[in-house]
């Protein structure tokens, strides 16, 4: 048996540590770095009318294969503007519908903490249940609510605020709607999550300090569910960055997503490398905020200690 | 301290205005009465302690002075004023947290300084006054660290500073020294006091360790279910306590159930047993004949004796049960009536020396001044 470590624990032989080790990683190469290699390597193919629609392949042998991979479909990406108009609006619409998601997120997440012991494991399946329907018949159903004839409409009239249908459905209001609709859970639970643990006698001592309850939730409770707050913009404005979906459902010709884009020039234009470039592309801009987000967790950390 | 109490007793003088005061005050919640018709005077520079087991109201008293609860009924005053309906944040009261309630994303400068930066005084006074903060709590090299950085004692002089910082009138401690283990905690006792008495504030501590709260106090108040039941100095409380229960709540005490009869000036025999001798007590309270009545001693002032001693009372037990505490041992001496007298005697002699052990006949026995006779 393996021997003990300074804290009692049994230390696991070098066999096992190298497996626990191993496992995470194999998970990554599996389900990451192959399926991304694969893709990287078919953006720098060029297109052809075969199967599969790309040319070189693996059948050409590997060094002539290599030697024919080039950059040219992301000098093309840079040619053509609907690209970059395409990332820009995308960009814009994740940042937001993070904001917007944020906005009303906090508020649910922060009543939820606040909420009675007995009543919260309710409250937390509410926020989870839309899960158990798929996600694609609840965005339709959006489309039944904010349609011209849809219930919004139908209801506003009804009450006599409005004397013609509104316009919603096709316009990016739609989209805004639909991504905070889709991904607010992922803004409450780490949000909820940080303000449970927030120790309610800390805002008491503020207020006997000589805070106000407002200045109190400035001052105490926003710092402290920092972190919730962040995981959360994060968990919505990655996937609300490629969303295909939504914007395909929900949003008119006018709303210009890089998802919608990516999906034309694979299934429309079946021009897999330029669409594999975008997806590169795509990949690339996701993972600089997410290092710099890590990075400074990681000093974050070490400040504290 | 006889002779500090003998200058610093403002409750005795009437000309004196009480700091807080009490009047009839209840406060509910649902059904529950946690205070009940309540009056309390504490003045100015007091350290007041409110003791009592957990949910006797202690901490409802404290939370209704900062200001987080408001009374149901009746009023407190503060300087004279009613302060029901004025909220914490403007309240001349500061609070130290049981749980400390350190801000965890703020350095122990920060955190001293939190109260400061609220009134809106200019940075050159706050510095001044944080500076002076750690001084007095000796933190100065921690300054810039993080609660979670330093150690228990530490963060409970952290929270001692960050409450004393803005100079309030009255300065509220809930169970304070709760999470220190005993050595620091009785260091920390004196520290308090030390500095209770350097910055002249009103203390008032909730605990439920009465011997915190007999180290520490001016006077201590003891509760029970809502309700005060004795105030007075520790060391009354303790010679002179008002009622079996608090008696029985501070310290250790042998209580002796009987009927009080009169036997001479302020001297009073009392039965407790069939066929035995009275016993005898000094009491102030008159007490009618035939009442019935509890003889309270301490089992400090019970003496014990081999031969039968020429004492005012005297009682023959068998040792049942020696408590060794290392200065002192308790002797549990049962009576043939099945009564377990307490005595308890210095160990000036090395145990296996010891005069008694178990088994042993034994004589108990206390001056007829050592009692206590309570009508309660």
């Amino acid at each position: 048996m393996g021997q003990l470590d300074k804290n009692g624990r049994r230390a696991a032989g070098p066999m096992k540590r190298a497996i626990l080790i191993a496992m995470p990683y194999t998970w990554l190469l599996a389900l990451f770095l192959i399926p991304f290699a694969v893709v990287f390597k078919i953006s720098l193919s060029d297109i052809e009318l075969s199967i599969p629609p790309y040319t070189p392949t693996m059948k050409d042998g590997l060094w002539n294969m290599l030697s024919r991979l080039d950059f040219e479909n992301f000098v093309f990406l840079t040619q053509d503007d609907l690209y970059w108009k395409a990332y820009v609006s995308s960009l814009r619409i994740a940042l937001i519908s993070t904001v917007l998601t944020l906005v009303v997120g906090y508020p649910i997440a922060y009543a939820m903490a606040r909420a009675p012991e007995q009543w919260r494991p309710t409250l937390l399946m509410l926020v989870i249940l839309p899960f158990w329907t798929s996600f694609l018949i609840r965005v339709y159903a959006w489309i039944g609510i904010l349609s011209n004839e849809g219930f919004l409409n139908k209801f506003l009239l009804w009450i006599g605020l409005i004397n013609e249908p509104l316009t919603i459905l096709n316009t990016n209001a739609a989209v805004f709607i639909g991504i905070v609709y889709t991904y607010l859970p992922f803004m409450i639970l780490p949000i909820y999550s940080a303000l449970d643990r927030l120790d309610g006698s800390l805002i008491e001592a503020a207020e006997d300090l000589g805070c106000s309850r407002i200045k109190a939730f400035w001052l105490i409770t926003i710092p402290l569910s920092r972190n919730g707050i962040i995981a959360g913009c994060f968990l919505v404005f990655i996937p609300a960055l490629g969303e295909f979906v939504i914007p395909s459902l929900l949003g008119g010709s006018g709303t210009l997503m890089i998802g919608k884009v990516l999906f034309e020039e694979f299934f429309s234009n079946r021009d897999w490398p330029v669409a594999s470039a975008v997806a590169v592309v795509l990949l690339l801009i996701l993972i600089i905020p997410i290092v710099l987000f890590q990075h400074n967790e990681q000093k974050q950390a070490e400040a504290d200690t | 301290m006889p002779l500090v109490d003998s200058v610093f007793a403002p409750w005795d003088d009437s000309d004196q205005k009480p700091l807080i005061r009490f009047r009839n005050v209840t406060k509910r919640f649902g059904d529950f009465t946690a205070i009940d018709n309540l009056t309390l005077d504490i003045f100015a520079q007091e350290f007041f302690a409110l003791l009592g087991p957990s949910g006797c109201g202690k901490t409802t008293m404290m939370r209704m002075l900062a200001g987080f609860e408001n009374p149901t009924k009746g009023a407190i005053e503060l300087a004279g004023q009613d302060i029901a309906g004025v909220p914490p944040n403007k309240r001349a009261v500061n609070m130290m947290f049981q749980s400390y309630a350190l801000f965890p994303h703020l350095t122990v400068q920060d955190n001293i300084a939190f109260g400061l930066r609220r009134e809106s005084r200019d940075s050159n006074f706050i510095s001044e006054r944080v500076s002076e903060m750690l001084k007095l709590t000796r933190l100065e090299k921690f300054a810039r660290r993080k609660p979670h950085q330093i150690s228990g004692g530490q963060r409970q002089r952290v929270a001692l500073a960050r409450s004393l910082a803005k100079a309030p009138k009255l300065l509220l401690l809930d169970e304070p020294l709760g999470a220190l283990d005993a050595k620091l905690r009785e260091a920390t006792q004196f520290e308090l006091m030390d500095i209770q008495e350097k910055t002249g504030t009103t203390f008032v501590i909730v605990t439920h360790d009465q011997e915190e709260a007999m180290t520490v106090a001016s006077r201590v108040a003891v509760m029970d279910e809502g309700r005060i039941m004795q105030v007075a100095t520790p060391e009354k409380i303790y010679e002179a306590p008002n009622s079996v229960y608090v008696a029985d709540f501070i310290g250790d005490v042998n209580i002796i159930p009987g009927t009080a009869k009169a036997a001479g000036p302020d001297h009073y025999e009392i039965d407790w047993a069939e066929g035995r001798e009275p016993l005898h007590a000094i009491s102030k309270k008159d007490f009618a004949e035939g009442q019935s009545c509890h003889l309270a001693i301490r089992p400090e002032k019970v003496a014990i004796h081999a031969e039968h001693p020429a004492a005012d009372n005297a009682v023959l037990g068998k040792v049942l049960d020696i408590a060794y505490l290392g200065n002192l041992s308790t002797y549990h001496v049962q009576l043939p009536t099945g009564e377990i007298i307490k005595a308890q005697v210095a160990n000036t002699r090395r145990v296996s020396r010891r005069d008694y052990t178990w088994e042993d006949q034994v004589w108990v026995s206390w001056t007829k001044t050592a009692g206590v006779l309570l009508d309660q």
